[in-house]
């Protein structure tokens, strides 16, 4: 069975204007796969779909087996608790906490806060000196990887990343992909979404979506 | 945030001000209004027409579980002044001026056991007397006419104003009534219902008087305090919605200022409650810091108006303090109420969008 499978999705904003249309695709556990598309192509919408922050206007959404279909807002919430780390553009840390708190702040909505647990996260990503540091003391590469390390917390099935790369210069953008390598290799499912195609070639498979539509897709080749 | 803080601060400092000055008041203004003259008379029992020296002492050994501003004992004879018939009181002095402190008088009050009198000014008027001039006073047709000095001449814009005084022991004499009284006054620190406990413990204890309360300046009394009273309550009332408003107001833009960080928390999966708890939580402790604060200024606020006003220092009020501090925290999370239905109403889907 698929980790995630999604069937004739389609969600209208308002009921009127469509952001995605018949998406029909599926992610296996342990793949990587990147969304790529134009601004405005429906990416973000289809990443709210997944990560069960919004819920489809047609179709069946079915992650890790379960029907996102039939559940309520309050089962969606623990849903996305418990399977779901997110990875954002704009890295979203609380500006008055510690990069160690931020990551204990994932930890106190999903179970328990553990400051051992939370300080070898940070180590994962190298940045385990940095624990005590605000965000506005860490450049934007070490808040993407204080990011990742808030994501990976909770031991959530699928990795979402939205523009993970889009506010980082190159050197920070390589500093994260060889991340994601990392934990590809280790056997995370992770699903990245992004307008830039280099970006979206560091990825096993690359699904393409123009207008709301699969337009085409591209496996790598090895 | 801290202009909320400071929000709750002030309405905690008017309000716990305003009711340490609503509880004073009873009690501060009983004193103040003790200057419009007594509230209570001792009159003679029934079958009696004279009260005497002793009688007047019971009761005032009577009261000693009250503040007693003054008793004046008052004799009233008509007396012929100068060939004109006048309704003339031997009285205390020293103890009138506590009585009724608000008496005016042109020239100076009489001495006690001198030939003085103060006359009433619609009588000096009619006499065309002044101040220092001398009148001939006697006691019925055929008593001597005696020389009394005119002290002075007495305004109160009362009845008094047709009357004379003099000194009650050199009146007691003229007419050989030694230690008999026609009455009475008393003016006593009390409220409506102790000034009647005390008429009903004096018509109990003591049947050769008769209490009886001046009914005017006791009720009017009563009016004046609970119209003072009801405008301190509305007041406070007031000073309570302010500050709901305020609070309401600065912790909606506080809500709208965190919109991101809430979406985030429930991106992490928090739910409504934990968001619910945290906004409650905060108001409340910004109420019981804004309420301690604001009860230590109100402390403040109420002995200065209570030095300007009555010129009495207040006591600091445990009660009052925990009263306030309690309702500072109870505002708070009603004012927080709104915002907090606000914050759980972030959709989580607001952190990808990139607003
Ligand atoms: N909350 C929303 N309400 C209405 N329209 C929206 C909303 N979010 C996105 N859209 C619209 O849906 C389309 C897809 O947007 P989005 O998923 O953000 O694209 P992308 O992430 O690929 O840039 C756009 O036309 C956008 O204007
Ligand atoms: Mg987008």
């Amino acid at each position: 069975m698929s980790l995630l499978e999604l069937k004739d999705v389609s969600m209208a904003y308002g009921g009127k204007v469509f952001a995605l249309q018949d998406i029909n695709m599926t992610v296996e556990k342990g793949e990587w796969l990147a969304i790529m598309g134009p601004s405005g192509s429906g990416k973000t919408t289809l990443m709210n779909i997944i990560g069960c922050m919004d819920k489809a206007t047609s179709g069946t959404v079915v992650l890790d087996g379960i029907d996102l279909t039939d559940v309520d807002h309050q089962q969606l919430t623990t849903l996305r608790r418990d399977k779901i780390g997110m990875v954002f553009q704009q890295f979203h840390l609380i500006p008055y906490l510690t990069a160690v708190e931020n990551i204990m702040v994932a930890q106190y909505y999903h179970s328990l806060p553990d400051k051992q647990e939370a300080l070898a996260a940070l180590d994962r990503v190298g940045l385990k000196d940095r624990a005590g540091h605000l965000p506005s003391q860490l450049s934007g590469g070490e808040q993407q990887r204080v990011c990742i390390a808030r994501a990976l917390i909770n031991y959530p099935v699928l990795i979402l990343a939205d523009e993970p790369t889009g506010n980082l210069d190159e050197a920070n953008e390589k500093l994260v992909m060889n991340i994601f390598h990392e934990l590809h290799d280790e056997g995370h499912t992770i699903l990245t979404v992004t307008h830039a195609p280099e970006v979206g070639r560091e990825a096993q498979r690359a699904v393409i979506i123009e207008h709301g539509r699969i337009a085409g897709s591209e496996a790598k080749a090895e | 945030m801290a202009i909320a803080l400071m929000a709750v601060a002030v309405g905690a400092t008017i309000i716990s001000g305003m009711i340490t000055v609503y509880r004073e008041i009873p009690q501060q203004m009983g004193r103040e209004f003790r200057a419009y003259g007594a509230n209570l008379l001792i009159l003679p029992g029934k079958d009696r027409t004279t009260l005497s020296g002793e009688d007047v002492k019971k009761i005032n050994d009577s009261l000693n579980g009250y503040e007693i501003v003054g008793i004046a004992p008052f004799l009233y004879e008509r007396l012929k002044i100068n060939e004109q018939p006048i309704l003339t009181s031997g009285t205390d002095f020293s103890m009138l001026q506590k009585v009724s402190p608000y008496w005016q008088i042109t020239g100076s009050w009489p001495q006690a056991e001198k030939r003085e009198i103060l006359l009433g000014a619609e009588q000096a008027q009619r006499m065309n007397i002044k101040p220092g001039q001398t009148v001939l006073v006697s006691a019925g047709n055929d008593a001597d006419e005696e020389t009394f000095v005119v002290s002075g001449i007495v305004h109160t814009g009362g009845k008094e104003e047709q009357f004379a005084f003099v000194d009650l022991a050199l009146l007691q004499k003229m007419l050989q009534k030694n230690g008999q009284l026609s009455l009475a006054q008393i003016s006593i620190v009390a409220d409506g219902a102790a000034l009647e406990s005390v008429s009903k413990m004096i018509s109990q204890n003591y049947p050769e008087v008769q209490p009886q309360l001046v009914k005017q300046i006791a009720h009017s009394e009563e009016t004046v305090l609970s119209k003072l009273q009801a405008l301190v309550l509305l007041v406070t009332v007031v000073v309570l919605l302010l500050t709901l408003i305020c609070v309401a107001t600065t912790m909606m833009a506080v809500v709208t200022e965190r919109r991101r960080e809430i979406g985030l928390k429930k991106a992490l999966g928090a739910e409504n409650s934990n968001i619910i708890c945290e906004f409650l939580g905060e108001g409340c402790v910004l109420g019981f810091f804004g309420g301690i604060l604001g009860t230590g200024l109100g402390y403040l606020f109420a002995q200065v108006v209570s030095m300007n006003v009555f010129g009495r220092a207040v006591e600091f009020a445990p009660s009052i303090a925990v009263f306030s501090i309690v309702l500072s925290i109870v505002i708070t999370g009603i004012a927080s109420l709104i915002p907090v239905r606000i914050a759980t109403s972030v959709e989580p889907a607001i952190v990808l969008r990139g607003e």
